[in-house]
């Protein structure tokens, strides 16, 4: 048989990426396209559904604008407040929804085409005007159109994508990629995004393979092809030969074979050969996701991500919601325990702001937002408060810069305790409270910040992009994101070390706990705790029974001497190889 | 009966958004009908996507039509909010 290497040398339909998410699937293309609004002005038959599918996007525009303007008006000037009313008001306009009304009765055409054309017509006239606020103005309203047609599309696509699909798009917001996960999605290709953007976290959460970054995908690939996506190595075989077909299949059968040898690990603990044990913990991005977590072997959930329950919601849950949610939650994983991370919102999850911010990872996210909206942090405060009483919820707050930052927090929390005490309502008075550290001036200060709370636990998608100055989203520049950066090794090494003078518990639930790779070196480095995608643990367990701490201390403090990201990954490297620890995307 | 008023734009920032909503909104409280007429230009004055089409600068002079059973409370309000600059003087 042909080795993997002789395979795609020879292949003349390949398309290289980033591997994103492990997994190997072959199916057929559906080419997810949302950039360009496509209208489709064909004839329709029935006028009555037509209608109803218009109310029915204006009811879902005027609920997603609802959701920006709540935060918005606390935040923004008076004069672009107005701007979000007048757009409310617009989906309420009577004059407007009955000339479109009229118009779908009469001309039998698609909605969106009477939307576009009826909208259209009043922004030509205000781009006539030579009053430089009027173009501007054409601008907002054409937010609203296509907000409206969107939301009008939306319906299509849903009924259009049919099951077992692999989606290949330009790029893939955190929103789409759990909407279409629900059409049974096998696979997911994109053009643009790295390792951690926020698509390939959730696609590794999901468990789908995923391949991201290969630039022209979307050009090469047409709607309907069949594709082997392989999301070990980050490589794309577009209509695959017979031999190439053959030659996967028997990969996937491997796959599956090694998959099932992995559940041996599942009830055992996460323990190296001289008998360490670490805790495994998992990564819950996807309310939908218990099942994955329990079945995984994971010992609770290290990091619960709210900020998904808005993607899935589209709005703010309010508290009952949220504590219906968390309860339910914190009930599955008992007796282990649930940490629960206040909404991270703004960077690139959740944009609910409508105006651009100049730098927005620099810029209002995190816990800089809740202390800025205090009912929606005090909202979550006490829904995560109720789902505590049975003692196994923690909290935890992101994107702490300051202790400024952690006393109001703690302030709001003991508010929320006297407010719920007063109504009686069980909770439990001391749960633990910590902070994630993914700022470089939390890192530095990481003994003074843990004296503050019950915990620490180091988020490195965020540490790394700000301790390299690189957008971890931004192809030009991915290659500068290290993991294996001294900095950051050293960086790592400090906070554990700090948390351990302050009597704290640390731990580390960013991606770089699911790079197999890591597992070694962060061992090594004295970290006890590691959160990471659920589908990933059994190979963790896998690989940490393979080495001895002692090993492993003796290859971070030989990593603590390195000065360039090269040295440190052929250490590792050099690590696995000397212990017989073989990779899952080495076997495959 | 048809009451029909002339008003002039006499605030800086013209009839901008902020003043276009409130107009909109003065005027769904009443029955009758309400246009505004801008260089052969007829809008009705509930619908705001209309009004903000009308890009009425400082200067710039609007006909009011009101007709229906509340024309005469509409006219007076709505004309008034004119005249007072959209209270930005």
């Amino acid at each position: 048989m042909k080795s993997f290497k002789q395979i795609f040398t020879e292949a003349e339909n390949k398309i290289t990426g980033i591997a994103a998410a492990p997994g190997i699937v072959i199916s057929k293309v559906y080419l997810f396209t949302k950039e360009k609004i496509k209208i489709n002005d064909g004839e329709i038959t029935d006028i009555d559904e037509a209608i109803s599918n218009f109310n029915e996007a204006l009811v879902k525009s005027k609920k997603e604008l609802n959701k920006i303007f709540a935060i918005a008006k606390e935040k923004m000037e008076a004069t672009r407040a107005a701007i979000f009313e007048a757009q409310v008001m617009i989906l309420d306009d009577p004059i407007l929804i009955e000339n479109i009304i009229n118009r779908i009765k009469s001309e039998k055409r698609q909605p969106e085409y009477i939307v576009n054309d009826e909208i259209s017509k009043y922004q030509d006239l205000m781009r006539l005007s030579h009053e430089s606020y009027m173009k501007e103005r054409a601008q907002d309203i054409e937010d609203i159109k296509n907000r409206i047609i969107r939301n009008l599309q939306k319906r299509r696509w849903k009924s259009k994508i049919t099951n077992d699909l692999i989606v290949v798009s330009d790029s893939l917001t955190p929103a789409d990629t759990i909407l279409l996960s629900r059409c049974n999605v096998k696979g997911f290709v994109t053009d643009h995004g790295g390792v951690t953007s926020h698509a390939a976290i959730i696609s590794r959460s999901l468990n789908i393979p995923a391949v991201v970054g290969t630039h022209n995908a979307t050009t090469t690939i047409k709607d309907g092809d069949n594709i082997i996506v392989d999301g070990f190595h980050g490589y794309i075989l577009v209509n695959p030969t017979e031999e190439q077909i053959i030659f996967f299949r028997k990969k996937l059968i491997h796959l599956i074979e090694l998959q099932k040898g992995l559940e041996e690990f599942k009830d055992k603990p996460a323990m190296t050969n001289d008998g360490h044990e670490i805790q495994l913990m998992a990564n819950v991005d996807v309310t939908g996701e218990v099942d994955v977590v329990i079945s995984s072997g994971a010992k609770g959930v290290g990091l619960y991500r709210t900020e998904q329950i808005l993607e899935e919601l589209g709005e703010f849950p309010d508290e009952l919601e949220q504590t219906t949610i968390y309860s339910r939650l914190s009930s599955r994983i008992y007796p282990d325990d649930i940490i629960i991370r206040a909404f991270d919102i703004g960077g690139d999850k959740v944009k609910f702001l409508d105006f651009e911010e100049p730098n927005p990872f620099l810029g209002l996210r995190g816990i800089r937002i809740l202390l800025e909206n205090k009912v929606i942090f005090k909202t979550q405060i006490k829904a995560v408060l109720k789902a505590s009483k049975d003692k196994n919820v923690q909290f935890m707050l992101p994107m702490v810069s300051t202790i400024g930052e952690i006393q109001r927090s703690k302030e709001l929390i003991e508010e929320c305790k006297k407010e719920l005490k007063h109504d009686k309502i069980p909770f439990d008075k001391n749960m633990k409270v910590g902070i994630m550290i993914e700022v470089p001036a939390a890192a530095v200060m990481a003994k003074e910040f843990a004296m503050e709370v019950d915990f620490l636990s180091i988020g490195t998608n965020d540490l790394i992009q700000y301790l390299m100055a690189v957008d971890r989203g931004n192809d030009f520049v991915s290659d500068l994101y290290q993991e294996f950066s001294p900095a950051v090794v050293r960086t790592i090494s400090h906070i554990v070390n700090e948390a351990n003078k302050a009597g704290k518990t640390v731990s580390l639930c960013g991606e770089m706990a699911g790079d197999t790779l890591a597992i070694p070196l962060l061992v090594g480095l004295g970290l006890n705790s590691l959160s990471l995608s659920p589908s990933t643990i059994p190979y963790a367990k896998r690989i940490i029974s393979k080495f001895s701490f002692v090993k492993a201390k003796e290859l971070s403090d030989d990593c603590l001497c390195c000065s360039t990201e090269t040295e440190i990954q052929q250490k590792i490297e050099h690590f696995f190889k000397i212990n017989n620890i073989t990779r899952t995307r080495n076997i495959i | 009966m048809m009451i029909e008023k002339t008003v002039k734009i006499v605030n800086n920032a013209g009839l901008h958004t902020r003043p276009a909503a409130t107009i909109v909104k003065l005027a769904s409280k009443y029955k009758c009908d309400f246009n505004i007429l801008k260089d052969g230009l007829n809008i009705n004055g509930k619908s705001i996507i209309g009004v903000m089409t009308l890009a009425a600068e400082m200067g710039s002079e609007l006909l009011l039509t009101f007709d229906g059973v509340d024309e005469k409370e509409a006219s007076e309000e709505i004309s008034d909010y004119f005249n007072r600059g959209f209270d930005e003087l």
